[in-house]
């Protein structure tokens, strides 16, 4: 339910901010130009959704792997360094990631893809970590004794189990990285932060409000799926 | 099974020394004419780095001595730094006075492979030795710092060239960041307080509040920009105070409204700490609520709270430097101003000053959620 609000409202958005020079025009009758026109903001919404979505997809693939690894018998003595290192890259700002990835790859998108996927990745972990730390002696040891092997206990006991806080971990994930993508317009990214910048530097407030509308809109509605889905795993 | 016992510790020194091996072919520093231009790599001592490397990895796999790891872990924690200072002082001589020398991917790649190299040998040790181990190389590194032998680094000359606008900048960010968590507190306790005894309306109030965190920082600050001038205008009094529409007044409105969904939660938590029972026998024993309040639930409940506090600084220390970019000012200044102009040293001094912040924020609340606990 708390998806469909948010998701209305973006649709809606959408579809009338693209024609809505006039009423911008009318409430601040001294700008010269009230909507922005750089990009469109289908594109811009487009451009911003696929960086979230590649840069949390490869953050789950690393996460969820190195989480299944750590939490592993043979792998059990990095568990504590794995923990280490989400709990130290946890109090790194987003904005300093950020700015690190810039001089290592220049402006544009690919530092801030960098920047999503290295913060992206410390919740999928935690989480993994905590979720198939949690999966309950009792049910590992039923599967041992009904001859599963290791794979087969990891994917059809373990993981289904953990499922849940993994889910919990990936949507905090998406969330943050559309926080942080945001930001990445002012390293040169073109996302839904460009009108926002732009509307900040040039003074601009009617930039300021239509990038900020949209994406506000666009990280409740993720953020509304996304719940609906962990809800939907977890009673699984 | 011994095989196993003696394998088992040893993958994480395996994979980190592989970690600060791989690093070695990184470049160490860069040479850059100015602090404009970028540089061109230069790693004066790859064989030694690479060498000192299978060295640590070797003498963990050979000799099984903790002492003797932690010490060669440590001389590295306080190598890798002074090496890069000398190695700047040589490649800058005779160079031309604008030239500086920065610290490449390579450096820092292995001194956070010995760091964490560092604390997993650590592990297991009493709370007393490990600080003891910390505070020494921490002192090491100062007594090296205070000796000059950082002075050609990069970073420390973009420090020295900006010393007076970086410490306001410092101050700002920790004026913006005190007063949030002070506002936060102020209006988070009572308020999680009235959350915790009226149940389902808190209920509401924690969604809503976890609704606002959901919207983007940078889309929160810059829609606030709106209603604070338009407050200015309408109460020139505010204006005075510096309520403009750009600034510190619709910067902190914001951090404070991040800061409440984390203190609201741990509130909560904290007053649930002390059990049913336990508050149902203090007010059968005749205490009043005030009384069950002050002698039970504080106690018990505050180190629950201190770590949600934890959490709440760290992230405001992250959210205030987003603040810069509604003229908020603060260390995000250096970042955003930085990243503008190409000052790459600028961008550096910034974020390392930040995540600085944040860790001493996280260590701050650390040590006195130990304290709380060991009272409690």
């Amino acid at each position: 339910m708390r998806a469909i609000l948010p998701l209305c409202i973006l649709v809606a958005l959408l579809l009338v901010l693209p024609h809505a020079g006039p009423w911008f025009h009318a409430w601040m009758p001294t700008l010269s130009h009230p909507l922005y026109a750089r990009t469109s903001f289908h594109a811009l919404t487009f451009a911003h959704l696929g960086l979230v979505f590649a840069a949390t997809l490869v953050a789950t693939v690393l996460g969820l792997s190195l989480g299944i690894v750590a939490t592993r018998p043979f792998g059990r003595s990095l568990l504590p360094t794995v923990r280490a290192v989400a709990v130290i890259g946890q109090t790194f700002p987003p904005v300093a990631v950020l700015a690190i990835a810039v001089p290592l790859l220049g402006f544009g998108a690919a530092p801030t893809f960098l920047a999503l996927v290295l913060y992206g990745v410390l919740p999928v972990l935690g989480q993994t970590v905590a979720g198939l730390d949690a999966v309950p002696p009792a049910a590992l040891h039923a599967a041992d004794g009904m001859g599963y092997g290791r794979w087969r206990r990891l994917l059809e006991v373990e993981l289904p189990l953990a499922a849940g806080p993994i889910m919990a971990g990936i949507r905090l994930s998406a969330i943050v990285s559309i926080g942080t993508a945001t930001i990445g317009s002012a390293v040169g990214a073109t996302t839904l932060g460009s009108p926002i910048v732009e509307g900040l530097v040039g003074n601009n407030p009617a930039y300021v409000i239509q990038g900020s509308l949209l994406v506000g809109a666009l990280a409740l509605s993720v953020d509304g799926l996304l719940g609906a889905f962990e809800r939907y795993v977890r009673r699984l | 099974m011994t095989t196993d016992v003696r394998k088992a510790p040893f993958l994480p020194v395996a994979v980190l020394c592989c970690l600060g091996f791989a690093a070695v072919w990184l470049p160490f520093l860069h040479v850059a004419p100015n602090r404009l231009l970028s540089g061109v790599a230069r790693s004066p001592h790859e064989i030694v780095l690479a060498v000192a490397w299978l060295a640590v990895a070797g003498l963990a796999w050979f000799i099984r001595s903790r002492t003797l790891a932690i010490a060669c872990v440590s001389a590295m924690v306080v190598a890798l730094p002074w090496l890069a200072g000398h190695d700047a002082g040589r490649l800058l001589d005779g160079a031309a006075p604008t030239s500086r020398v920065q610290t490449g991917a390579g450096f820092w790649t292995m001194w956070l492979a010995a760091g964490l190299l560092l604390l997993d040998r650590l592990r297991g040790l009493s709370l007393r030795w490990r600080a003891a181990t910390w505070a020494a190389i921490a002192l090491a590194v100062l007594s090296l710092a205070m000796g000059g032998a950082f002075g050609d680094i990069a970073i420390v000359r973009e420090y020295r060239a900006q010393r007076g606008v970086f410490i306001d900048a410092f101050w700002t960010h920790v004026a913006l960041s005190g007063t949030t968590l002070l506002l936060a507190l102020a209006i988070g306790l009572p308020l999680g307080a009235w959350a915790w005894r009226a149940k389902r309306a808190g209920g509401v109030l924690l969604g809503v509040f976890s609704f606002l965190q959901t919207v983007p920082s940078l889309a929160l600050f810059a829609l606030l920009i709106g209603p604070f001038a338009w407050l200015a205008r309408a109460w020139p009094a505010l204006g005075a105070l510096g309520f403009g529409g750009t600034g510190a007044a619709p910067a902190v409105f914001a951090l404070v409204l991040y800061a409440l969904l984390p203190v609201l939660r741990y509130t909560v938590t904290g007053l649930d700490a002390a059990p049913a029972d336990a508050r149902d026998a203090a007010r059968g024993l005749g205490m009043s609520r005030w009384h069950v309040l002050a002698r039970i639930q504080v106690p018990l409940g505050l180190p629950v709270l201190l770590s949600g506090l934890r959490i709440v600084a760290v992230q405001t220390v992250g959210l205030a430097a987003v603040a810069s970019l509604i003229g908020a000012g603060g260390l995000g200044r250096f970042v955003f101003l930085g990243i503008g102009q190409g000052a790459t040293d600028m961008v550096l001094l910034g974020t390392l000053a930040i995540i600085a912040l944040a860790f001493a924020m996280d260590l701050l609340f650390q040590g006195l959620h130990a304290l709380a606990e060991v009272r409690a």
